[in-house]
């Protein structure tokens, strides 16, 4: 079973309904309990990093999330949040679960590039992953963001190109994290899902 | 690098769609979920769902609708149609929507685009403009373009990215139905003066109206059509495999 953490930060509707269209078990939830009978973890999220982490930290959740065995998988926001500092709105410390900094884009590409980065974007792979087991590389996935990691070299498993290098993946240990969205990225997004159920 | 998308609109009423539908194969074309699994298949980036609902009995079909749809499809959904307050937007994202386009209720009430900007992220808040030309001047429509507001309509993009919009539908009342190619012109002028993702709407006839909207007009992202797509005029697939062909970025797998 895969425990989909709610924490206040965003909308799980699509989340949800991709994991039970893939016959995923999961439950919805911020007890410590189901977590720690849950095989695997997803740290959604969306809004702003400064929010969403003192949300997290309300939960009591993150001295589990730090030491836990079992496959974490952040997405969108929920991967940021696993690095070690953002820069989204002021300085914020992460998780520091991965190391790295989330930055914001319109610092590393030149003023024509629209920000956020919306849109279907394709996938160049940087290392071999579980994650992407039934995917090709140049698939499309589906981002909105207007951060993006960097300086997390060892961690990078994809990235899509617009005007500079978007870290779209990463793996370290246990942990994964997609700055796209797996549940709206169409085929690509429910067979990284179902790759992560199957970890 | 970030793909140009292509994007069919279905015109809702309750749980049907409207306006002619007229596919072979498909035994429900009235059917929304049908019809959203159809264009998903068939290589479609985005749907935009668009509520012209007259009741409330029909709004809650529709809401219905929208949640089926979203428990099947897992593209962007773009929702538009009778949405004036921010609990319109929790209505309509709860039941599955990613993004939700205002127009009318906008320019009835400017704030909504701030607030609801605030609560969910600009992301989330698309302003959709029925634009036609008067006296020359580009003037912005309402209600379904039948009312004349007498606003500039490059004035109203501004002020609408300013406000929080995220992205921007453009939808020419001069070219819409003609099917003789998108408003060059006006959405170029529009898309000199904003920086936030623009969807081309209005005067898709066949596939090298794509071509040329997205080799003439840079900065545009996404082009929406509904009649074209609904009668098979043209497939999506057939249109993105043009498009490549032409070094315009499409996503084909």
């Amino acid at each position: 079973m895969i425990a989909v953490i709610d924490y206040g930060v965003g909308n799980l509707f699509s989340l949800c309904a991709s994991l039970s269209y893939l016959n995923i078990d999961s439950v919805v939830t911020n007890d410590i309990s189901v977590l720690e009978k849950a095989d695997k973890i997803i740290l959604p999220g969306v809004g702003a990093f400064g929010d969403a982490y003192m949300m997290l930290e309300k939960t009591g959740l993150i001295p589990f999330l730090k030491t836990t065995k079992k496959p974490v998988l952040g997405i969108c926001l929920g991967m940021q949040l696993l690095f070690d500092k953002s820069y989204e709105y002021g300085e914020h410390n992460g998780l520091g679960i991965i190391k790295g900094i989330i930055y914001p884009i319109k610092e590393d590409v030149c003023k024509d590039l629209k920000i956020p980065h919306m849109g279907w974007n394709s996938l160049t792979f940087k290392k071999e992953s579980k994650l992407f087991k039934y995917v090709t590389e140049g698939s499309y996935v589906y981002y909105v963001h207007s951060f993006y990691a960097k300086d997390c070299s060892e961690s990078i498993i994809a990235t899509s190109d617009y005007g500079t290098e978007i870290t779209g993946a990463v793996e370290c240990n246990n942990y994964y994290g997609t700055q796209f969205h797996p549940e709206k990225s169409g085929k690509t997004g429910l067979s990284i899902l179902k790759a992560f159920s199957e970890l | 690098m970030l793909a140009k998308r292509i994007i069919p609109c279905l015109d809702v009423r309750g749980n049907k769609v409207v306006k002619g539908v007229n596919f072979e194969g498909i035994k429900d074309v009235n059917d929304p979920v049908t019809l959203a699994e159809f264009y998903n298949e068939a290589g479609a980036d985005e749907l935009v769902f668009y509520d012209i609902t007259a009741s409330f009995e029909e709004r809650e079909l529709f809401t219905d609708i929208l949640k089926k749809v979203a428990q099947k499809i897992f593209i962007p959904l773009t929702v538009g149609g009778g949405i004036n307050t921010l609990d319109d937007f929790d209505r309509v994202l709860k039941a599955g929507a990613d993004k939700v386009s205002v127009n009318s209720g906008a320019i009835r009430n400017p704030d909504l685009i701030d607030k609801a900007a605030k609560k969910y992220g600009n992301q989330c808040v698309v302003l959709s403009m029925d634009v036609k030309r008067v006296d020359g001047k580009f003037t912005v429509f309402s209600k379904g373009g039948r009312e004349n507001t007498g606003i500039d309509a490059i004035s109203w993009a501004i002020e609408g990215e300013k406000r929080g919009a995220g992205e921007l539908v453009l939808n020419s009342i001069d070219t819409d139905g003609i099917k003789q190619g998108f408003d060059l012109e006006m959405l170029d002028a529009i898309c000199n003066v904003t920086n936030i993702p623009v969807i081309a709407s209005g005067g898709a006839g066949c596939a090298d109206d794509f071509v040329k909207l997205f080799k003439t007009i840079k900065n545009v992202d996404a082009g929406l059509a509904a009649s074209i797509f609904h009668f098979k005029q043209l497939e999506i697939m057939d249109l993105k495999r043009l498009l490549s062909e032409n070094g315009i970025p499409v996503r084909i797998k």
